[in-house]
C-alpha cells in the first residue's frame, strides 16, 4: 500500500524512478508489460509532438490560442493509463496527454483550439467530458458523475484534472467535501505545475503541500513526483482500486512543472527565470522514461527517432483535417442549445438567414 | 380530486414523478429528514429512501455541480435551493455549465435537471430571503424559467419541468405556498412549458403577470371591472422562453397593456415584454405600454415590504392611466 507509506503531512514525495531513469523503489514498480510501457512512451511523445506542432501553427497564425502541455506528459499519461473502458474522465483544459491516452482523437482536440465546437463532441463510446474553461467548477461534475455511478451500482470510477490554481476556488472545496461526505468513487488529480498563469503556487495556498488538503475532507492524499510516469501510474492505480472497492475518493498531487507558457497569449519570461526553467528541463518526464527504456533494452535510439517522426506526421495529418473543416455551419450555432429550438431562436435564425439571402451570402 | 395548496401540489408531483421514473432523485439542504424548510419535500425520504432523497452539505455550487454530473451519468436530479437568494453561489454552475453542456458537447451530454427555488417576498423574512431575480436566469440562453401561480399549475408545470430534457429553473412563489387551496386532479398531467395562460378574457386592456403577483393582478382586474374596464389577464407561466404569440394576440385585441412584476423594474421581464410588443404590435397600440413593478432596490426588510410589492390599487391606477390615454 503506497498511501500508507507516504502520508502527506510527512512531506515525502512518492517516486519510483529517479531522474536518471533508475528504478529506486522496485517494490512499487507497476505490474505493466513492456508493450504497455512502449504504449505509454508513445503517448507521451505524441503529446509532445502535437504540442510542438500546435505552437508552430499558432505562430503561423493558423491555430487560435493554445495551451501547451510540455513537461506534464507523465502526469497525464501515467494517470490516465490505468482507466478502464467504463471509467469517466473529467478534464480541465490542459490535458492533451490524458485525452489521447483515454482514446480521444487528436483531430478533436485540435478542432477545439481551432475554434470549432465539434472539438468538444466526444464519441458515444468515450466517457470523457469536454474542455472546461472556468476553473475548478468541473470538479463538482466529477463528484456528481461518480455519485451517480455509486447510486446506480455501476462499476466505474471517475478521474478529474485541475491545476494548483484551482485549489484556491470554492468549487475545489465543495467538490472534495461532497465526494468525502458521500464517499464516491472519484480521484482528484491536481497537476501542480507551479503556476496559475503568472501567480506562483505560494500565492495560491499557504499549506505545505496540496496533497495534505485531502485530510480536511476525510480522504487519503499523496504527493507524487509528477514527472515520474511509473509513480503516477502506481499511485493512481491504487486510488482507482480503492474507489472500485467502495472506499471513496482520493486526492493526488502531481508535482510537476509547466515548461511552456500558460497559453500562447502569455509570456512566462515575465514571471519566472530561465535558470528555473532550465532546472526543470533536466527533469523532463520523457527523457526520464527514455533513459529507463534504453537501459532495459526496450527502446533503441533508432526506434525513438521513428516514434518521434511518426508522432509528428500524425499531428500534421490531424491539423490538415482541422484546417479543411472550415467555419461552423450557421445552423450549428443554433441547434444544439436546447433539444428543440425555442420560438425565439427559430425566429432569430430565420431573420439572420433572410439577411444573408439578401446579401447573396446564403 | 383533492383540494390542496401550492406546496402540497409540489410535494405530490415530486412523489408521482419519483414513482414514475426511478431516475428522478431529490436533494438539497434540509430536504431529506426535515422535508425542506417549507416542507415541500416532506415524506420523500421516508417513502423513497435516503438514496433517492438526501440531505446535502450546505453547498450551493456543490448541489448544482453534482446535479450536472448526476444528469450526465443517467439520473434526473431535482434539486432545491433553499431560497432564490441563496442560488447565487451556484450561479457559475448554472450559467457556465448547466445551461451550456448540451451545446458545448454538441448534444453528446445533456443536463435534464430541475432547480426548484422558493422566490419572492411578502413573508416577513430576513435579508436575502425575498429575492425575485427571475430576469437573471431568463437572460441566460439554455435555461427555461417556469413560475406557477396556482396549485393546479404548479403540478402540471413541475411534472413538465422534470420530464423536460433541458435544464429548468422552477421558481415557487412562497408567498402563496399556503395562501389558498384549489381542486387538483390526483392523476398525473402536464402543462406545456413556454405556453402562457389566459386567466381572464377581456377587450379593454391586457394585464400580464406571473407567480405570486397574479393574485394582486387579478384583484386589480376585478377593481377595474367595477369601473367598467374589462381587462384580459395573462399568466405568463414561463418567463423564458416567453409565449410571444399569446401576448401579441391579446395586445392586438386590446391595444393597451400593463405588465406587473414584483422584481426590480430596470431590465426586468417587463422590459422584454414591452420590446416584443413594440416589435410586433406597435401599430396596434393605443397607449404606451406600462409597468407596475418593484423598485430598483433590494427587497426591503419586513418593516418596509408593504411598499415594495405592487398593490392592487397601484396596479389599478396604472390600468386607468393606460385606459384613459388620449381618450
Amino acid at each position: 500500500m503506497i498511501f500508507e507509506g507516504y502520508h502527506p503531512l510527512d512531506k515525502t514525495m512518492f517516486q519510483v524512478m529517479d531522474e536518471e531513469g533508475n528504478i529506486i523503489k522496485p517494490e512499487y514498480m507497476p505490474d505493466i508489460s513492456k508493450e504497455q510501457m512502449m504504449e505509454m512512451y508513445q503517448l507521451m511523445i505524441q503529446t509532445r509532438e502535437a504540442d510542438l506542432k500546435a505552437l508552430m501553427y499558432q505562430r503561423q497564425g493558423r491555430m487560435l490560442t493554445y495551451a501547451p502541455n510540455i513537461g506534464q506528459e507523465a502526469a497525464q499519461v501515467g494517470s490516465a493509463f490505468p482507466l478502464k473502458k467504463e471509467d469517466w474522465m473529467v478534464p480541465a483544459f490542459r490535458e492533451l496527454g490524458a485525452w489521447l491516452t483515454r482514446g480521444a482523437k487528436l483531430e478533436m482536440i485540435y478542432l477545439y483550439w481551432y475554434g470549432n465546437e465539434f472539438g468538444s463532441y466526444m464519441p458515444e463510446d468515450l466517457k470523457i467530458l469536454p474542455v472546461s474553461v472556468p476553473i475548478a467548477s468541473h470538479l463538482n461534475h466529477a463528484a456528481g458523475i461518480a455519485w451517480a455511478s455509486k447510486l446506480q451500482g455501476k462499476d466505474e470510477v471517475t478521474i478529474t484534472y485541475f491545476g494548483d490554481g484551482a485549489t484556491s476556488q470554492g468549487d475545489f472545496h465543495e467538490a472534495m467535501n461532497w465526494a468525502g461526505v458521500y464517499q464516491v468513487p472519484v480521484v482528484f488529480l491536481c497537476q501542480n505545475n507551479q503556476f496559475a498563469i503568472s501567480v506562483p503556487r505560494g500565492i495560491q495556498t499557504s499549506s505545505e503541500t496540496i496533497a495534505q488538503k485531502a485530510l480536511a475532507y476525510g480522504m487519503p492524499g499523496i504527493l507524487v513526483d509528477g514527472n515520474d510516469i511509473f509513480a503516477m501510474y502506481a499511485a493512481v492505480k491504487e486510488a482507482f482500486d480503492r474507489a472500485r472497492r467502495g472506499e471513496g475518493p482520493t486526492l493526488i498531487e502531481a508535482f510537476t512543472y509547466r515548461i511552456g507558457a500558460h497559453t500562447t497569449s502569455d509570456d512566462p519570461k515575465r514571471y519566472r527565470s530561465d535558470e528555473e526553467v532550465e532546472k526543470w528541463k533536466k527533469k523532463d518526464p520523457i527523457d526520464r522514461m527514455k533513459k529507463y527504456l534504453m537501459s532495459q533494452g526496450i527502446l533503441t535510439e533508432e526506434e525513438n527517432e521513428k516514434i518521434i517522426e511518426k508522432a509528428g506526421k500524425i499531428a500534421e495529418e490531424a491539423f490538415k483535417y482541422v484546417e479543411a473543416s472550415g467555419d461552423t455551419v450557421l445552423e450549428d450555432i443554433f441547434k444544439y442549445h436546447y433539444k428543440e429550438m425555442t420560438p425565439q431562436l427559430t425566429e432569430q435564425l430565420a431573420e439572420y438567414k433572410a439577411y444573408l439571402m439578401e446579401r447573396g451570402e446564403a | 380530486m383533492a383540494v390542496i395548496n401550492l406546496l402540497q401540489a409540489v410535494n405530490q408531483t415530486l412523489k408521482q414523478e419519483m414513482k414514475r421514473d426511478k431516475r428522478v432523485i431529490v436533494f438539497g439542504e434540509d430536504v431529506g429528514l426535515e422535508g425542506g424548510v417549507f416542507r415541500a419535500t416532506v415524506d420523500l425520504q421516508k417513502e423513497f429512501g435516503p438514496d433517492r432523497c438526501m440531505d446535502s452539505p450546505l453547498s450551493e455550487s456543490g448541489i448544482v455541480g453534482a446535479g450536472i454530473g448526476l444528469a450526465i451519468n443517467g439520473l434526473i436530479p431535482v434539486v432545491e435551493m433553499q431560497f432564490m437568494g441563496f442560488s447565487y453561489p451556484a450561479f457559475n454552475q448554472i450559467i457556465s455549465h448547466m445551461a451550456r453542456m448540451r451545446n458545448r458537447s454538441r448534444g453528446r451530454y445533456t443536463v435534464p435537471m430541475v432547480i426548484r427555488m422558493p422566490y419572492g417576498g411578502g413573508i416577513r423574512a430576513l435579508e436575502h430571503h425575498s429575492e425575485s431575480t427571475e430576469a437573471l436566469y431568463a437572460h441566460i440562453p439554455g435555461l427555461k424559467v417556469v413560475i406557477p401561480s396556482t396549485p393546479y399549475d404548479a403540478k402540471g408545470l413541475l411534472a413538465a419541468a422534470i420530464r423536460d430534457e433541458d435544464p429548468v429553473i422552477f421558481l415557487e412563489p412562497k408567498r402563496i405556498y399556503r395562501a389558498f387551496k384549489q381542486e387538483v386532479p390526483d392523476e398525473e398531467y402536464i402543462l406545456p412549458i413556454g405556453k402562457a395562460n389566459i386567466v381572464k378574457e377581456g377587450g379593454d386592456v391586457t394585464l400580464i403577470s406571473w407567480g405570486a403577483m397574479m393574485r394582486e393582478t387579478l384583484k386589480a382586474a376585478e377593481l377595474a371591472n367595477e369601473k367598467g374596464i374589462h381587462a384580459e389577464v395573462i399568466d405568463l407561466r414561463t418567463v423564458a422562453p416567453i409565449d410571444q404569440e399569446t401576448v401579441i394576440e391579446s395586445v392586438k385585441k386590446t391595444g393597451r397593456v400593463v405588465i406587473v412584476h414584483e422584481a426590480t423594474k430596470t431590465l426586468g421581464i417587463g422590459a422584454e415584454l414591452i420590446s416584443i410588443i413594440n416589435e410586433k404590435a406597435f401599430l396596434y397600440l393605443e397607449a404606451p405600454p406600462a409597468r407596475v413593478t418593484g423598485f430598483d432596490m433590494p427587497f426591503p426588510l419586513p418593516r418596509g415590504e408593504q411598499h415594495y410589492i405592487p398593490s392592487p390599487d397601484r396596479i389599478l391606477r396604472k390600468i386607468e392611466a393606460v385606459s384613459n390615454y388620449l381618450t
